[in-house]
């Protein structure tokens, strides 16, 4: 299992080929409370970068993005009922879709924690 | 998740360093670096609010001082309410208007012993005085206060809180105001509010502020509070923010601040597009402010279209999030004056996806005003 950062404040926890994608304990600080989140279809195709959602924070609302491409398998339905999920335990339960990799290789643009957290620290 | 632009360079309120020192989260708004919220977030803030009192830095807004005795009678001949009718001490909501009767700003105005005392938005200053001088003369005397701050309490315990330290605070009537000394300092304590609850304004000279608010802040039952609890306070109360639900594209009728333009004037009018605002008083307007519940949990935000079961357009959402007291999405938005009636069915169009919706009455949560 290796988890991997995007610029756009998401991690991606791999294992095999499905990725398991949220946003990181930095992203939701910024937000603020999450009151809904909108996730993408299941078996839906995305490319790396594509819009795959919104966070709707009390304020305002921002988009999601895939941070790999592939086919969406699974959408973490716990956010819809409790949205906070994703400000409490964003690295884990307060996940937000699984997604089949069609390209691993895509993984090896991405960051890893101590190059993300030297990111965030400027 | 896009980071925010960094602003330019903003001014800052002499309340700057205690929120740097509180770790509050700073956002530009009308020109000023602000708190958008502390550590414990926007909910947690509304609620206390809600539940106690929440202290709040509106130190942005313009505070202007009209001098004079008949500062009064001047001012009528550029807004629809009756302020000549004001005791010292009396308070006013009011505003601007343009020669179509639409809204140049939203104005609290607090009477005076020698003058009135005018609360203006600080994203408007700059258009208020001009027009002001313009059209008061150059025989009324104006006075910009920038050495002072503004710092609003407010709250069900906002009272009890500032009657700790001053008990003349005590029983003074919803919209109205006293000078009160605190601490050796002067203050004029307004007793009104942008939340729905009872509180205050306080004006007070700037290098007093932070002392007061810290003296405030030793209470229990106050906790410092940002423009986000702010913004969904006010919208759940119901209370227009100019320049989203208000601007000069709108009129006091149509926003349904009929309230605030008394018999007398306008039986008389002699305020600037008074032909406009009569005659929508007397035949209604053509669209209406309303509130909006969606269903669900997205929030329906400003600039959505709003519109009929059968997908006709009806008009659009003006200011619109999470509201935390009524525990999902509430928005505040302009319909066709046909359609406007509560618990007409409309239909949000929210990127791209169709959101039932009803149209309310406001405001979403009962105005608790404090009444003597």
């Amino acid at each position: 299992m290796t988890t991997k950062y995007s610029e756009d404040h998401e991690w991606i926890s791999v294992d095999d080929d499905i990725g398991t994608v949220g946003i990181t304990n930095h992203a939701q600080s910024q937000l603020g409370d999450i009151v809904f989140v909108e996730l993408p279809e299941v078996g839906s195709t995305l490319e790396a970068g594509d819009e795959a959602g919104v966070v709707e924070s009390v304020k305002a609302a921002s988009d999601l993005f895939t941070p790999v491409s592939g086919k969406i398998v699974k959408v973490n339905e716990a956010l819809d009922a409790e949205p906070s999920l994703a400000n409490s335990d964003p690295t884990g339960n307060g996940w937000f879709f699984k997604i089949k990799l069609s390209d691993a290789d895509e993984l090896n643009s991405l960051m890893d924690e101590a190059s993300y957290n030297e990111l965030i620290a400027d | 998740m896009k980071d925010e632009d960094s602003g330019s360079v903003l001014k800052t309120t002499p309340l700057d360093c205690l929120h740097q020192s509180l770790n509050a989260r700073m956002m530009p708004f009308a020109g000023y670096s602000l708190p958008l919220q502390y550590g414990s977030g926007i909910i947690t803030e509304h609620n206390h609010t809600r539940a106690k009192a929440s202290l709040f830095d509106v130190s942005h807004m313009g505070q202007i001082r009209i001098h004079g005795a008949d500062a009064a009678e001047a001012l009528e001949t550029i807004v629809p309410s009756s302020i000549d009718d004001l005791e010292p001490g009396g308070m006013r909501y009011t505003m601007l208007t343009t020669d179509v009767g639409t809204i140049i700003d939203d104005v609290m105005v607090t009477r005076e012993d020698d003058g009135l005392f005018v609360v203006v938005n600080a994203s408007r200053l700059e258009f208020d005085l001009p027009h002001m001088r313009a059209k008061l003369g150059a025989d009324v005397e104006f006075e910009i206060l920038k050495d002072r701050a503004l710092i609003a309490l407010q709250g069900p315990k906002a009272a009890a809180a500032l009657a700790d330290l001053s008990s003349e605070v005590t029983g003074m009537p919803f919209m109205s105001a006293r000078t009160i000394t605190i601490d050796r300092i002067e203050t004029l304590v307004n007793r009104c509010g942008y939340t729905g609850e009872d509180g205050f304004e306080i004006s007070i000279p700037a290098d007093s502020a932070e002392d007061l608010v810290r003296a405030l802040l030793a209470d229990d039952r106050v906790e410092m509070a940002g423009l986000g609890a702010r913004d969904t306070l006010r919208l759940e109360a119901g209370l227009c923010l100019y320049g989203q639900d208000i601007d000069e594209k709108t009129t006091p009728i149509e926003a349904g601040l009929n309230w605030t333009i008394a018999k007398r004037r306008r039986e008389e009018g002699g305020f600037p597009g008074a032909n406009v605002i009569v005659s929508q008083i007397a035949d209604g307007p053509t669209r209406r402010l309303v509130g909006i519940r969606p269903e669900g949990r997205v929030p329906a935000r400003a600039g959505t279209t709003i519109n009929t079961v059968d997908g006709e357009p009806l008009g659009e959402i003006t200011s619109g999030a999470f509201g935390p007291t009524i525990g999902g999405p509430v928005a505040m938005g302009y319909v066709a004056a046909g359609s406007s009636d509560a618990g007409t069915a409309v239909q949000l169009d929210i990127r791209g996806k169709t959101v039932p919706a009803a149209i309310t009455t406001l405001p979403f949560t009962p105005r608790r005003y404090f009444k003597s």
